[in-house]
């Protein structure tokens, strides 16, 4: 075994050692708002309205105080929108200040002339640019009128600019994913670097997720393009359930959830991956005696996460050392057990075990900071009854029917 | 061939994390990450830039005569991502 492992992407197999977890986490993404300025139909943290309870500037600064003693390289900020909170600026500049580098997603909205020559100035901030779609019309069908524009005057901003290697990320559905060589060649245009990631049933995504997970064949297709040019695109290593296919993905192929990665939400709180926003994946709060450090080093739920795992249902297949299972929010949000298949299993294991699942079993994200629906709303809802009584003005009053 | 008797040093924009497995390394510029699987290597790099040769700091960290094709090989990567550099 060789002394060193120098990697491409963001991770390189060390499974027998990552699997225990790290002294800091390697690929945290930190949200910074749930406000957002669109509503894409698979948004994975539901986003769309600010909540007041987000942490304050002071609290961002002390987090990334805590970043810094704790040495977390890097952050992956996103969000709802990141670029819509008035001291986004000033976080990234004070980030970048206390030697933590920042990747910050965007769908491009606040990335001006201005705004692109000064990213381009900085080594250490990096910009993702996100796009779900190579043309405008299965883009926008996705992230909403407008989304595509919005997204090419940004890349165009930043080319001109001299930003060499920004990002543009895709998540992979059945409406794009017949358009890879044309999003690589809009990347190559650009002076830009590719990042393929997958569709997950999270947040907005489970209502979507039938209709646009790739297909068996989409899938396959997908697989070869990435063997064909998996060393200049970026995946986030989120496909490594493809791996069952024969020949293991460049990155981690081991889900890192509380292993290497977690995600802090807008509101401080800590979940074990960004596509795992749920209270099951919830291991605590940064504004918690502690703060961030105790909650990765010594919360129960990463502890048990870091604990080897069988392979439970999916121990006897023959893939199992290349897949690992799969991903386990894309089970959870779909109502399959952890321990087995992956929904998009490619031996086809999961679309039995989806069969299995009851009706109304799925469990639901615990969060939701969608865009109240715009357009007329029936005066039947939320119209409030008047009192049974006066004295009986109690939030339960006249609330003995059945649900919740 | 790596140069054992030439002086080195970590690139400044190199960050480094012990681990209970060695230690992780993060270059800024190019934004790489490096994991150097044992301790003795992370001693090894931290000594360079106070040894006059790559060699000195191996000696000094202990590292035996059989096992210096391993460490050169080790550098050698490191030297080849821009994650050590030669001392000017």
């Amino acid at each position: 075994m060789s002394l060193v492992d120098a990697s491409g992407a963001a991770c390189k197999p060390l499974i027998e050692q990552f699997q225990y977890g790290l002294d800091a986490p390697i690929c945290l993404t930190w949200e910074l708002t749930y406000a957002c300025n669109l509503s894409c139909v698979h948004c994975l943290s539901s986003s769309g309205r600010r909540d007041p309870g987000e942490l304050t500037t002071a609290e961002c600064r002390a987090l990334v105080d805590e970043f810094e003693r704790m040495q977390v390289f890097y952050v992956n900020i996103g969000g709802g929108e990141p670029t819509v909170r008035p001291d986004f600026w000033d976080l990234v500049d004070y980030a970048t200040a206390h030697h933590v580098g920042v990747k910050f997603s965007t769908n491009g909205v606040k990335i001006t002339d201005a705004v692109a020559r000064r990213l381009a100035a900085s080594d250490y901030v990096d910009v993702q640019i996100s796009l779900d779609g190579a043309t405008e019309a299965v883009n926008d069908a996705i992230r909403g009128p407008g989304s595509y524009r919005t997204a090419v005057r940004a890349m165009e901003h930043l080319a001109a600019a001299g930003f060499r290697g920004f990002k543009i990320s895709v998540v992979v559905t059945r409406r794009n994913a017949g358009q890879l060589d044309a999003f690589q060649a809009m990347a190559d245009l650009y002076g830009a670097q590719l990042r393929l990631t997958r569709l997950r049933p999270s947040g907005r995504g489970a209502d979507v997720w039938d209709e646009l997970h790739p297909t068996d064949a989409q899938q396959r297709a997908l697989y070869e393009w990435l063997l064909r040019h998996g060393e200049n695109v970026l995946t986030g290593d989120s496909f490594f359930h493809l791996a069952g296919y024969g020949t293991s993905l460049p990155g981690l192929n081991l889900c890192g959830a509380g292993r290497v990665v977690c995600l802090i939400d807008p509101v401080g709180d800590v979940y074990a991956c960004p596509f795992a926003i749920h209270d099951s994946f919830l291991a605590g709060n940064v504004r918690q005696d502690g703060g961030f450090a105790r909650v990765w080093r010594s919360s129960e739920l990463f502890a048990e996460l870091r604990r080897p795992s069988g392979g439970g249902a999916c121990s006897a297949c023959s893939a199992y050392d290349a897949c690992r299972g799969g991903c386990m929010a894309a089970k959870f949000f779909t109502g399959l057990p952890l321990d087995g298949p992956d929904p998009e299993c490619v031996r086809g294991h999961g679309r039995t075990a989806l069969d299995a699942v009851a009706t109304g079993s799925v469990p639901k994200p615990s969060r939701d900071h969608s865009h109240r629906r715009a357009g007329p709303v029936p005066v039947t809802i939320g119209r409030r009854r008047p009192p049974d009584r006066a004295c009986d003005e109690s939030p339960l009053a006249g609330m003995a029917r059945p649900g919740r | 061939m790596f140069d054992l008797d030439g002086a080195w040093q970590l690139d400044e924009r190199v960050s480094v994390r012990p681990e209970r497995f060695g230690a992780l390394l993060y270059h800024f510029g190019t934004r790489r990450l490096s994991f150097l699987k044992s301790s003795t290597l992370l001693d090894v790099v931290r000594r360079l830039p106070e040894q006059p040769s790559a060699r000195a700091a191996c000696a000094h960290a202990g590292v035996p005569d059989s096992e210096l094709p391993r460490y050169r090989a080790a550098l050698a990567a490191l030297a080849a991502s821009r994650m050590i550099r030669r001392r000017t």
